[in-house]
């Protein structure tokens, strides 16, 4: 599904990603771990297109087709889903109104009449019962004020509605108590499926009891140092990043 | 011919065509007088300082267009709310058009300023509020001068109007260049209620000077909504003066929506003589080339325990220019008065320009007034959001643009307007509206 090589990208002529390699093929669960700067959340911002960075060298793949040129909404058709670290406040759009928005633009891109009111109406219904988010909650303006919890559940909730190929979860444990951990990542579980992928960014192990990956990679200093399977984030847990580091030495 | 020559000139014309031996002329003979005394504003006054008039009064105006020009119905229905029942006021290159407009008599007057100017039926009308608040200033005196035509509306006590009234004015260009000077008056007796519609339109590209005024009373507990729709072609110019009086309890709103035009002067002078009076003030600007929007404001609190609302929100992309002044003056008897205003810009280029001045003058110790102006840029971050989760960067531009300017699309009280309102901002945006906010 996802194949990156040998992926170089820089931010104001400072080096970010010094040659990364990774391929993701559906129906897997990666997580990549890794210390703060390592590069986590720029290799996130650089598969959903975010042009503040440039790529220097390597490409990226989705099922075949290099995606390092096209625009954002281009690689979100194209069926890639970034679950914000940090989601935008827009008041004045309402969370219903932005995700049908999102979904009538993607059906358009695909040459798709818009969706039937009544099959959207149906679908909100849905997965907010899925998200255990409240009804009230749709029509306030998209993230405005509010918590941390409601974000990342809003994020999980559009991911739900989109139905992605490649959903990338970057840091969506962060400010998250226990209950609302374990509801997002049972709605992460819910769709997860043969056909579609999951790369789950995160600090810490806590997040992959729920969410259980199948491989597991290190990212130091802008590049893959480690991977291996579920056992190496309980590794981690335990021992910090130091014997990696110095493993490289 | 030099502008004000003309004007000169033209008066004379005029007079003859007017009846001099009445309270009305010895109105506009003083009021030209004041004109000539003052000429066209310049730069060097205070108010005028952001807005030179220079270029539009350099061309050589038809100040009253001989011909009669009749308009097709097809022709210009694009410009009317037409999927609700109004009642019309029309004027073609000033003159009243009977054939679109849809006047009545019935249990309120909705016809015209030559009729009431006239007739004696209107006289006690005519007397109590003509030219009693419109200020004696330079453009407003020059109207004054030559104040014939226009629309006229009076709404007797307790009556509510259930159709809104919609003031329409066309320029044909018929003649190279054309100035027009309407002159409304629009008086809302005790406990009366109406909305109002007003467009000026340019049907060719030859130039238009429009300098228009309209005078407003809101009796006691009256409720008076004016929508004023500025989307005129780029070589029209409007100078756009507005005086609303208020008494006790009334609720008067003024929406003005500049979406075009060349340059657009708007004077909106709101005064409070009574309590617990509301005054709101809100408005949508978007532009771009050249264009160029002046909002001049001025609440006048003068007595205590009422309020005035002012929300303006701006876009101005490639060279154009904005300017809002947005004067509250709060008398030593005016306590607690609540003033709130806000100008929040968005500069979509590096060459457009607004220029925003608050002037708070309050002499008055116990009330509560807020001022607040921002200019930015639309969120990159925001954008980006939105073209993750499948927004082309065009349509994520034009839903920031259509969130930002939201707060005052959502108190246009009129459905009918407020999709006209959305769908002028979607062509202006160049999108499809494809949501709802």
């Amino acid at each position: 599904m996802l194949k990156i090589e040998n992926l170089q990208a820089s931010i104001d002529d400072k080096s970010i990603l010094k040659g990364l390699n990774l391929e993701v093929k559906a129906g897997e669960v990666h997580a990549i771990m890794g210390p703060n700067g390592a590069g986590k959340s720029t290799l996130a911002n650089i598969i959903a297109g975010k042009d503040d960075y440039e790529i220097t060298e390597g490409t990226i793949e989705l099922n075949g087709e290099d995606i390092s040129e096209l625009a954002p909404e281009e690689r979100a058709h194209n069926g890639v889903f970034l679950s914000f670290q940090y989601p935008v406040e827009i008041p004045g759009v309402s969370v219903t109104n932005f995700i049908k928005t999102a979904i009538n633009e993607t059906r358009k891109a695909k040459g798709l009449e818009d969706m039937p009111a009544k099959d959207m109406l149906k679908m909100i219904r849905e997965k907010s019962e899925l998200l255990e988010i409240d009804r009230k909650f749709l029509s306030r303006s998209l993230n405005e004020g509010f918590s941390g919890g409601e974000k990342k559940r809003n994020e999980i909730f559009q991911m739900a509605m989109l139905e992605p190929k490649l959903a990338i979860l970057d840091e969506t444990d962060s400010g998250l108590d226990i209950d609302a951990l374990r509801i997002v990542a049972n709605g992460v579980n819910k769709l997860k499926s043969k056909d579609n992928a999951v790369i789950v960014i995160t600090h810490y192990q806590r997040l992959l009891d729920y969410i259980v990956p199948d491989f597991v990679h290190v990212l130091h200093n802008g590049k893959i140092v480690k991977s291996g399977d579920a056992s190496l984030a309980i590794e981690l847990e335990a021992k910090g990043y130091d014997w990696i580091k110095q493993e490289l030495v | 011919m030099e502008l004000t020559d003309k004007l000169l000139s033209s008066y004379v014309a005029f007079e003859n065509r007017v009846d001099t031996n009445s309270d009305i002329h010895e109105i506009r003979s003083k009021a030209f007088q004041n004109f000539e005394n003052l000429g066209f504003p310049t730069k060097k006054l205070e108010a005028w300082k952001y807005t030179s008039l220079n270029s539009v009064l350099k061309q050589d105006y038809s100040l009253f267009p001989n011909k009669e020009n009749a308009i097709q119905l097809a022709d210009v229905q694009k410009y009317f709310i037409h999927d609700i029942d109004t009642y019309k006021l029309v004027f073609i290159d000033g003159k009243y058009s009977s054939f679109l407009s849809e006047s009545t008599h019935d249990t309120f007057d909705v016809c015209l300023m030559s009729a009431a100017l006239t007739k004696p039926k209107y006289k006690a009308v005519i007397e109590n509020y003509f030219n009693k608040i419109a200020k004696k200033d330079n453009l407003t005196s020059l109207n004054t001068a030559f104040a014939n035509e226009g629309a006229y509306i009076y709404i007797p006590r307790n009556v509510e109007v259930e159709k809104p009234i919609q003031i329409l004015n066309f320029t044909t260009g018929s003649e190279a260049a054309t100035m027009l000077q309407p002159r409304n008056l629009i008086v809302v007796e005790q406990n009366a209620h109406v909305q109002i519609i007003e467009r000026h339109q340019s049907l060719t590209s030859n130039p238009v000077l429009t300098n228009a005024v309209t005078e407003v009373f809101a009796a006691k507990d009256a409720t008076v909504d004016i929508y004023k729709i500025q989307n005129d072609d780029t070589n029209a110019s409007l100078v756009d003066n507005s005086y609303i009086e208020q008494k006790s309890n009334s609720i008067v709103s003024v929406h003005t929506f500049s979406f075009g035009g060349n340059i657009t002067r708007n004077n909106l002078n709101f005064y409070q003589k009574g309590e617990h009076i509301d005054s709101i003030l809100k408005g949508i600007t978007i532009l771009e080339g050249k264009q160029h929007v002046d909002h001049h404001t001025l609440v006048h609190h003068i007595e205590p325990n009422c309020e005035s609302h002012q929300d303006y929100k701006g876009i101005y992309n490639e060279r154009s220019t904005g300017v809002f002044n947005g004067k509250v003056v709060v008398d030593k008897e005016a306590q607690k008065t609540n003033a709130y205003q806000k100008s929040n810009n968005v500069l979509l280029s590096d060459k457009a320009t607004i220029n925003a001045k608050p002037q708070l003058e309050i002499f008055a110790d116990d009330v509560k007034c807020s001022h607040g102006c921002t200019i930015g840029q639309l969120d990159d971050d925001a954008l980006f959001y939105m073209q993750q989760r499948g927004i082309p960067e065009k349509e994520g531009k034009a839903l920031l643009m259509f969130a930002f300017a939201n707060t005052v699309l959502e108190s246009v009280k009129i459905p009918e307007v407020k999709q006209r309102i959305a769908k002028i901002i979607a062509n202006k945006l160049n999108v499809k509206i494809g949501f709802d906010l």
